[in-house]
């Protein structure tokens, strides 16, 4: 199974490269990528240098294009692609249909993988992408389990690429206007969900309250752990019940999972946080590094190695083990 | 400018689901009515039986029939479903999920809201691959609008209009969830709120809709205010998804404002007394979707400079 790692930066794409990657993605700093926030991503040239920088240590660039395109400005995706292959990108990820036949009709020999904003979370939906676009790889929304994944494996003619750590999306990622809704930046158009620039902090009663745009979020005892305020892993209430109506605060781990997931076919897995730090990159691609190696041997996988670096300090296996079915 | 009806989003109780479309047919001035279980397959069965009837009354009424897909379909129950749907020749399919257009090839068909076309180009794929009428997601500004209807004066595009907006769908069933049940074992628990479940913050601000495995806004949208602009912008059919009011009069409302036999103004006020939720239309406006922009003047400003 391929290690694709993420890279905000040149810098952290240097380290994911040093540290194990099979692979990097990466994105351009526009609205074309879905973690367009201030101070990360590509510029042309540093998209160029960083692709023939791994390519000499023989890892793979993948450059996510994985916004949906604005109307009226479609050309802003188009010359993205065009610039990608350009620069010798070894695959482009994308999510808008739109751009996806631009990809197949324009730059037929450019590898296409259909990013997890597409939502294909069905062999249908899969087939869909590879008849119409020839799109050689999925990466498969956070809701499936891991039987579904396999099912999904055996029945497509397509490689499949699940995450296994950071960020865990509840909702069927590229279907969600909760961000939106909330501050009027929403992840399909914007890239963004739950931007920093709209949450606020106040104490309150010796409360932390975390906001997003007009909305409490979460409301923190003193002491209790502040998670960031992603808007669907806040606290909220009903007239049946109150709590964490969503998801708790927590991200994805499938360290342990990593011998099943194996077994049902995936061919990569994916590490979430092209916004995160250096550090933070290095340490988790170094240990999934370690994981795989684990794995092939037949050794046991070491596992909790990565406890503190997870969002609210806790972390859970999502759906690849479906306790909530 | 036309009116679509869209599909009940909730767990109505059967007969209450009949009866409300049987009313439908016979009292209301809507030009298509979108038909079927798109939210959870779990509670098609419930509605399976009356299905005919309603589509019966509907097409008797002159109304246009129209069949909507699930949004989120996974198992292979679900999948053999929508096979069968598109198969069936005899009405129109409202595509919900990618998944369903290998199922009817390039065949006339409708697109509901929960299908990602957020441009022109993509809008033009699908319309050279049959889609007939294209039901915008509710996120997109009217910028956006005016560019995907301009470029499509051959589709009908349509644009939702009233109604709590849909606005993320999951594998995972938050009804379920907060009963502390799997969603194996639901035991319907979402039949409890069919006008979907209040989700306040905790200081008591009104935010989302819970819907089983649906999320949506705590507000109603209403374009009333915008149906001039949205006409303007090359709009050609509004959405009206069903809720807990008298829906054939918010239907006579809209057609009013359409017709030209009330304002806006007025429209906007007599709705407030049929449906108490508050109004939003701030995802037209490129603003947050929970806020309404209700200067009527301003509103316009704003249209245009945009």
């Amino acid at each position: 199974m391929e290690l694709i790692c993420p890279a905000g930066t040149p810098s952290a794409l240097r380290d994911a490269v040093a540290a194990g990657a099979d692979a990097v993605y990466c994105g351009f700093a526009d609205e074309t990528n879905a973690r367009n926030f201030p101070g990360l991503n590509f510029s042309r040239s540093e998209m160029a240098e960083s692709i023939a920088h791994a390519h000499q240590a023989g890892v793979k660039v993948l450059v996510a294009i994985n916004t949906f395109a604005r109307a009226g400005a479609v050309n802003i995706w188009h010359s993205a692609v065009d610039d990608a292959v350009d620069a010798g990108a070894d695959a482009v990820i994308v999510a808008d249909v739109g751009v996806m036949d631009y990809v197949a009709r324009t730059h037929p020999q450019q590898r296409l993988h259909v990013s997890v904003q597409a939502a294909a979370a069905n062999p249908d939906a899969i087939r869909f992408y590879v008849d119409r676009f020839n799109a050689k790889r999925v990466v498969l929304p956070r809701v499936l389990s891991v039987p579904e994944i396999a099912a999904i494996g055996k029945e497509v003619n397509c490689e499949t690429e699940v995450f296994i750590f950071g960020g865990l999306c509840v909702m069927e990622e590229g279907r969600c206007s909760l961000s939106s809704y909330a501050t009027g930046k929403s992840p399909n158009m914007d890239g963004v969900c739950s931007p920093a620039s709209h949450i606020q902090y106040r104490e309150e009663n010796g409360m932390l309250v975390s906001r997003l745009g007009e909305f409490t979020i979460n409301k923190f005892a003193a002491g209790e752990a502040a998670a960031y305020p992603t808007l669907c892993k806040g606290r909220y209430q009903t007239s049946e019940g109150s709590g964490y109506l969503f998801e708790d605060p927590t991200s994805l781990d499938a360290t342990t999972m990593l011998p099943e997931l194996k077994n049902a076919g995936v061919c990569a897995l994916k590490i979430e946080g092209r916004q995160r730090g250096r550090a933070y990159i290095e340490r988790v691609v170094r240990t999934f590094r370690q994981a795989l190696r684990a794995l092939d041997a037949g050794q046991p996988i070491p596992t909790d190695e990565l406890r503190g670096l997870s969002e609210g300090q806790s972390t859970t296996t999502g759906a690849y083990k479906k306790t909530w079915r | 400018m036309k009116l679509t009806l869209g599909p009940v989003l909730y767990n109505w109780k059967p007969e209450e689901w009949r009866d409300f479309y049987f009313r439908i047919a016979d009292e209301a001035p809507i030009d298509s009515v979108v038909v079927g279980e798109v939210v959870c397959s779990k509670r098609a069965p419930f509605i399976a039986d009356h299905m005919p009837a309603v589509i019966e009354r509907l097409a008797a009424s002159g109304k246009e029939v129209v069949l909507g897909s699930l949004m989120l379909m996974s198992l292979a129950r679900e999948r053999n479903a929508m096979a069968e749907l598109a198969a069936d020749n005899s009405f129109i399919m409202e595509v919900n999920d990618l998944s369903c257009l290998g199922m009817i090839g390039d065949r006339p068909h409708a697109i509901g809201p929960f299908v990602n076309i957020y441009n022109e180009s993509t809008a033009t794929y699908f319309a050279s691959h049959g889609a007939k009428r294209i039901c915008l997601p509710p996120e997109l500004p009217m910028t956006a609008i005016r560019a995907i209807a301009g470029a499509l004066p051959d589709v009908t595009i349509e644009v939702f209009g009233f109604g709590r907006a849909p606005l993320a769908i999951s594998a995972r069933c938050y009804h379920a969830r907060l009963n502390k049940l799997s969603k194996d074992n639901c035991k319907f628990v979402c039949e409890q709120d069919p006008d979907g479940l209040a989700v306040m913050t905790l200081d008591n601000e009104p935010f989302l809709a819970m819907n089983g495995v649906q999320t949506l806004s705590y507000a109603c949208t209403s374009v009333i205010n915008e149906i001039g602009d949205l006409a303007k912008a090359g709009v050609r059919s509004l959405r009206l998804s069903p809720q807990q009011c008298d829906m054939v009069a918010v239907i006579k409302l809209y057609r009013d404002v359409i017709d030209g036999k009330k304002t806006p103004a007025e429209a906007s006020a007599a709705l407030t007394g049929l449906y108490s939720v508050p109004v939003a239309n701030g995802f037209l406006y490129a603003k947050p979707g929970s806020t309404f922009v209700n200067n009527v003047a301003e509103a316009q400003r704003t249209a245009r400079a945009m």
